[in-house]
């Protein structure tokens, strides 16, 4: 048994309008009453809520059904009705938590959502982007039959996502690689070893914080020589990238080496006690950047390094957060096939549970609104194609949401926010003119080596 | 002798749920299930429809030998279990065999009531209780033209509607004065008699059956108020009592059925009961009852199996609450908590309708309906739960299941 497929309702985005619950009558009864709908959508207040078959793991409606006529498709994780079995006892009913198996009068029979074998009408239907089919599930599954290229037991803090991060990206990568781990939280939670054994199961070394890139380039060339194909590929952090490592991995950016460089950008030297870095964002709270009497945080803002990347027309650079696994992926499959090619950049955002002060279990809560509020833009650049929104950036949540989810902003004054929140227009402002390729950079870019 | 880790006495709802949250937790502990019938797994409540020709006998099995094998599970069919020596961890079977166990769980359900009516004995009748008694009872439906049914509770009234759609002039002997009396009231219960009554069945209600005796080819019923009736078919439905014979002399407590605490221990260290034979806790007081019904079975072997492996997300047992779901001549009717605990704050019915809410304060105590649509799996939550209405009461009253569907929604989302 995997993961699976599921229908996603946001609450948020749902005005009521019913869509949904119209296509699905159609669909499933042809009929154009709403009352045989499989998805039940029901006014509470000034919002709506959903009344819909959750494809419980451990479903009630099948232990409760005398007759076997419900069971779970371990393929796709649906709970089927046969009808040739079903007895209409209505015991399911009984079971289910969530008015998601229900009589219908007009069927004369128990109906529930089948998801349309995959492709839900109501999803399709939902203009407003309440209802989302997640297939984020099938990554897992693929994924899970790779090998993992770490030892177990990494020592990262509670709650970090950065050995997901690792691990994910490695098992995708594949074990023909020699990973460079410069200093930081990767190599500090064990993944270059101890004692004479490395937390590999790939050759890893552990470069200067300087001179990452171009060690890279020299394996890199030395077993391209030898006739090998290697994967030249860097687990850095945003410390070690952006700051006193730029040189050469601006360098090798330049030459287009052929290398893949995966940035985990947790704003800060967080590994070594959470000091302040150029991608640290303004205003945010670090031990170089304290709060008291005169201090409030940082006075500069970040950094934007991936875009600094993309002015090097690489042949690949993008964004990625892990709370858009989907996207990080096909973005890292990009960037594995563009590093055979060229210089291949990948920023991913990696929030830091001990170094931003949030309880250890809101990682992708925190990487997800970092996201949703436009304060970490997803997209991607090829020279070719120029730079690519891959997430839709209207509709953001506010700034402040994101804001107060993290103690480092705790102090922020109302002129902070402010800042921070013209700082977000900006950005979005920027990146929206290079997508659109009105930008000068974007065809200055554009009119490069491609 | 063979061992096992577990042994699972029993093999319907309780007996299976328990092997699955033991599987959940322990993937490899032997795992060993008796059972009585010598069928595959299946459920006591699939019968009036094996009675009714909708369910095949051989497509009611809730699991095959590839299932056990899967779960590595040893599966002995056609045994009963005739004694338990707590004390050494053995149970002896009819087999004669003997197994040794480090944990049993007691799921052997419960069994017909035969009342003490004189001459009961030498008639010729069918109870509804196995397969076996469902097929006979299919097979007998075509030859049956008069047929009586002694109790209208749910295994009563099914065999009656199923008996008269066969084209056998039915009557129902009920002691009580309305049909299922444990889930629904008077006006409910008059809905429900109305309907048999429409389809020519007819029901003697508050009659008691004073003699039973062989007459003709069948049987002549003869009732305290003196009416004889004389049936071709004479169908015992008067109630089921947990299976505990075989508990005697095991030291193991046992009142109407096996006395269990909140994560379904018997008395004795090793021993669980779970299902119709369990007498555990109630829901609307601490005294423990007998809930016999298929919901209660699966939750209550969930309980136990994961008490059984040492599960840690285990959650105790909320106590039993009487509800159930009753199809008749294409009617649905409802029954979720109790008709006693607390007020009842709506109630209308009319020929083909009926509605009743019962809460206590602001809480959901008991919601009955024929033919009105609820959802009774959220009203069991928002009992459970004890969730405060008092918000949304009045939208409560008068939409329930919308209301309900909101509350679930935005609580257990």
């Amino acid at each position: 048994m995997g993961a699976y497929s599921t229908i996603a309702f946001k609450p948020e985005h749902c005005n009521g309008c019913n869509a949904c619950m119209t296509v699905c009558a159609t669909a499933k009864a042809g009929s154009a009453d709403i009352i045989d709908s499989r998805i039940q959508i029901v006014a509470d207040g000034d919002s709506f809520e959903l009344a819909m078959c959750r494809q419980c793991g451990d479903p009630k409606c099948v232990s409760n059904c005398p007759a076997a006529a419900l069971d779970k498709d371990a393929g796709n994780g649906v709970i089927a009705w046969d009808g040739s079995k079903c007895v209409n006892c209505l015991l399911c009913t009984v079971g289910c938590a969530f008015g998601g198996i229900v009589y219908n009068a007009a069927a004369g029979h128990v109906v529930k959502c089948d998801t349309c074998d995959g492709d839900p009408a109501c999803v399709k239907a939902c203009e407003h982007g309440a209802l989302k089919y997640l297939t984020t599930a099938n990554i897992y599954n693929e994924v899970g039959d790779l090998e993992d290229l770490f030892v177990p037991g990494l020592a990262g803090c509670q709650g970090c996502n950065t050995e997901l991060i690792m691990r994910h990206a490695m098992r995708r990568i594949g074990p023909d690689t020699v990973l460079a781990t410069p200093p930081g939280c990767i190599p500090g939670m064990g993944s270059v070893g101890y004692n004479g054994l490395t937390g590999t199961k790939v050759p890893v070394f552990h470069p200067l914080l300087t001179n990452t890139a171009s060690m890279l380039t020299g394996v890199k060339r030395h077993y391209k020589r030898q006739g090998r194909e290697v994967n030249a590929v860097a687990l850095a952090g945003d410390g070690g990238a952006s700051d006193v490592g730029f040189q050469s991995l601006s360098g090798a950016a330049e030459r287009g080496e052929q290398i893949l460089f995966l940035c985990v950008d947790n704003e800060g030297y967080m590994n070594t006690g959470m000091q302040r870095s150029s991608c640290t964002p303004f205003g945010a709270w670090t031990s170089t950047t304290p709060v008291g009497e005169r201090g409030h945080g940082k006075t500069q803002d970040a950094k934007n390094l991936p875009v600094i990347m993309m002015m090097h027309n690489c042949e690949y650079v993008a964004t990625a957060s892990t709370a858009f696994m989907e996207d990080l992926y096909d973005k890292l499959d990009r960037a594995i096939a563009a590093s055979k090619r060229g210089f291949a950049y990948l920023h991913i955002y990696s929030p830091c549970t001990t170094g931003w002060r949030f309880p250890s279990a809101e990682n992708i809560e925190v990487a997800r609104k970092a996201v949703e509020a436009n304060f970490v833009l997803l997209w991607e650049f090829n020279p070719r194609e120029g730079l690519q929104l891959t997430r839709d950036v209207d509709h953001a949540l506010s700034i402040a949401d994101y804001l107060k989810a993290l103690g480092k902003y705790r102090h922020l004054s109302a002129d902070q926010i402010e800042h921070i929140q013209a700082t977000v227009e900006k950005n979005v402002g920027f990146i929206k003119g290079l997508a659109e390729g009105r930008h000068p950079a974007m065809a200055q870019a554009m009119s490069g080596r491609a | 002798m063979e061992e096992t880790q577990y042994l699972i006495v029993g093999a319907s709802h309780a007996a299976l749920s328990a092997l699955q949250a033991i599987r959940m937790q322990d993937a490899e502990g032997s795992i060993t299930l008796v059972t009585r019938d010598d069928a595959l797994p299946y459920s006591p409540t699939v019968l009036p429809y094996v009675v009714s020709g909708r369910s095949a006998p051989e497509r009611v099995a809730l699991k095959d030998g590839a299932w056990f094998e899967q779960n590595k599970v040893g599966f002995i069919r056609g045994a009963a279990v005739t004694a338990v020596d707590a004390a050494a961890r053995r149970a002896k079977l009819s087999s004669g065999a003997e197994i040794a166990f480090g944990k049993l769980l007691l799921a052997t359900g419960a069994a017909p009531i035969l009342p003490p009516i004189p001459g009961l004995k030498d008639v010729k009748f069918h109870v509804l209780r196995s397969l076996d008694d469902a097929v006979k009872l299919n097979q007998a439906l075509p030859n049956t033209k008069q047929a009586v049914v002694l109790g209208a509770g749910l295994v009563g009234m099914h065999a009656a509607e199923n008996l008269a759609k066969a084209g056998a002039a039915v009557t129902v002997v009920e002691m009580q004065p309305r049909v299922l009396a444990g889930y629904f009231d008077a006006e409910a219960s008059a809905i429900i008699e109305a309907a048999f009554a429409a389809k020519g069945i007819k029901l003697m209600l508050g009659a008691k059956v004073s003699r039973c005796e062989t007459a003709g080819g069948g049987v002549r019923v003869t009732t305290d108020s003196g009416a004889a009736l004389d049936a071709d078919l004479l169908l015992v439905a008067a109630g089921v009592a947990p299976v505990t014979d075989f508990l005697a002399g095991s030291g193991v407590a046992v009142d109407r059925g096996v006395l269990v605490d909140d994560t379904m221990r018997a008395s004795v260290e090793g021993i669980w009961a779970a299902g119709d034979v369990a007498q555990a806790k109630g829901f609307y007081d601490e005294a423990r009852i007998l809930n016999g019904i298929l919901p209660s079975a699966v939750e209550q072997g969930k309980i136990a199996g994961m008490a059984m492996a040492g599960d840690p997300a285990l959650k105790p047992w909320p106590g039993g609450v009487p509800l159930n779901t009753y199809t008749f001549f294409g009617q649905q009717a409802v029954s979720v908590g109790s008709q006693d605990v607390g007020e009842v704050v709506r109630k209308e019915a009319d020929a083909k309708r009926y509605l009743k809410i019962v809460m206590q304060g602001n809480r959901l105590t008991g919601i009955f309906g024929i033919n009105v649509p609820f959802d009774p799996g959220v009203m069991w939550e928002l009992i459970l739960r004890r969730i405060d209405l008092s918000p949304v009461r009045a939208a409560f009253i008068d939409e329930p299941q919308k209301t309900a569907r909101a509350i679930m929604s935005r609580t257990w989302r």
